[in-house]
């Protein structure tokens, strides 16, 4: 009954690794393609992976580490601190809140779950960088990056879910 | 007595972690927003824990940067060795031309170092320049930043120009130990003292986040056409004066537009300029982000 010491070292790896591929995410988003026009609607994996996770494996994706994971984004892109930490703390709220209904249906629901998510993601980032910079900042870019990320949920989502059955099954 | 116990410590808890759980979020949305405030009033200490964080992710961004700029390559010369037969004519038209030019550039050049020596003009600062590859950009719409690869260690400063190909790129405004943050021309917070090439109008050339900066503070009924280049002024002791930052445009009532020489979606290397000014350290005037 009691697990010895490596097999709970093992388990503590194993649930970490939605964590860790979240924070890759982060890092993989940040990859400059020498595509024009690219950096500004670059899709953002790291909402991807936590709305994956939260509707998954809720117990491993708190709001407290939606927020650190946020934060990490804040430092890393060069952008005012608090804005994705707030995004990703919000999702990860809104998610949960209707994680049964997401859990129990189908992928097309599931990515259409995303895109609603996304859509709230982009308004937010807008109301957000709006009042921060004081300016009426132009939404389209952001709409662009909410689509072509909303185009990449299939393809990212399956690789969640191969890393999601090779660390976390049992 | 004990089934009875544990059952209400279950019908307690319910709630209670669920309380906890709202309170947890309600807490954390008050944290984002606090460290939203913290950031416009301490600027530079998050500045300083910035740099820390991107220092410490620096090496993993330039690991995972290297095969997207090696694939990237690969596609760029197949494209490339179709269009060699064209490239290589237009090349060689365009190498008669710069020899022209070379020529004259050359005869400019004794004539200006005669005409300084009549003069006594004294030479500018020399200038030194530090080589950089980009290895994140954002990836947010509203950011326009890149991180490069030469930090403190390399003699980067705050505030030096950032130059990529044919023109001025951006602004260092954040120093890590091995890496650096530059501040694009498009961002909305970067402002930069430009010097129209024909009128010699002086002006702010100021991003808004899309591909295109604008100018700001030029009277009214200032001259300015389209296809005329801006350079900075070197005001403010920032820049050095004459570095090649752009095109104009567009000139209407909504203002003019500025296209940046070099193209800063593509940026794989670029040049940090370590002009030797004195009076420049940044690091003591917060409000010059």
């Amino acid at each position: 009954m009691t697990a010895t010491f490596w097999q709970r070292l093992d388990k503590a790896g194993r649930n970490l690794a939605p964590f860790a591929v979240t924070v890759m995410m982060v890092l993989v988003g940040m990859v400059p393609a020498p595509v024009p026009g690219y950096a500004p609607v670059a899709p953002n994996l790291t909402l991807i992976s936590v709305y994956y996770w939260t509707i998954h494996r809720p117990d491993l994706m708190r709001p407290g580490v939606a927020f650190m994971i946020g934060l990490l984004q804040d430092f890393l892109i060069g952008g005012p601190l608090g804005v994705n930490a707030l995004l990703l703390v919000v999702a990860q709220w809104a998610v949960l809140n209707q994680r049964r209904v997401f859990l129990a249906s189908t992928f097309a629901l599931l990515w259409f779950g995303f895109t609603l998510v996304m859509a709230g993601a982009v308004v937010l980032q807008w109301l957000a960088f709006s009042m921060l910079d004081s300016a009426a900042l132009s939404i389209l870019p952001a709409l662009f990056q909410g689509l072509l990320t909303v185009a990449t949920f299939p393809a990212v989502g399956w690789l969640l879910i191969r890393v999601h059955r090779a660390f976390l099954n049992g | 007595m004990k089934p009875r116990s544990s059952g209400s410590v279950i019908r307690l808890a319910a709630p209670l972690r669920a309380l906890a759980q709202r309170f947890s979020f309600l807490l954390l949305v008050l944290a984002s927003i606090a460290l939203m405030m913290v950031g416009k009033i301490e600027s530079v200490s998050v500045d300083t824990a910035r740099a820390r964080v991107t220092d410490a992710f620096a090496p993993i961004l330039d690991a995972i940067s290297r095969p997207a700029a090696t694939a990237a390559r690969v596609v760029e010369s197949v494209v490339e060795l179709e269009n060699a037969f064209d490239e290589n004519q237009r090349l060689k038209a365009e190498n008669a031309r710069l020899l022209q030019w070379k020529q004259a550039a050359l005869r400019l050049e004794s004539e200006n170092s005669s005409l300084r020596s009549l003069l006594r003009v004294r030479p500018e600062p020399s200038v030194n320049y530090i080589a950089a590859r980009v290895i994140a950009t954002p990836g947010s719409s509203f950011v326009r930043t890149l991180v490069v690869t030469a930090g403190k260690r390399d003699g980067v400063r705050k505030g030096q120009a950032a130059l990529a190909g044919a023109g001025l790129v951006g602004r260092v405004i954040e120093v890590g130990e091995w890496s650096s943050r530059v501040l694009l021309l498009t961002d909305i917070n970067a402002r930069v003292p430009v010097v129209l090439g024909n009128s010699r109008q002086r002006a702010i050339l100021a991003g808004d986040n899309s591909d295109q900066a604008k100018l700001l503070y030029l009277p009214p009924d200032s001259p300015v056409q389209a296809g005329e280049r801006v350079v900075t002024s070197g005001d403010g002791g920032l820049f050095p004066p004459g570095l090649p930052v752009g095109v104009v445009t567009a000139v209407s009532e909504r203002g003019v537009r500025v296209l940046p020489s070099a193209d800063l979606s593509r940026i794989e290397h670029l040049r940090l300029v370590d002009f030797g000014l004195p009076g420049t350290d940044l690091d003591l005037s917060p409000e010059w982000k």
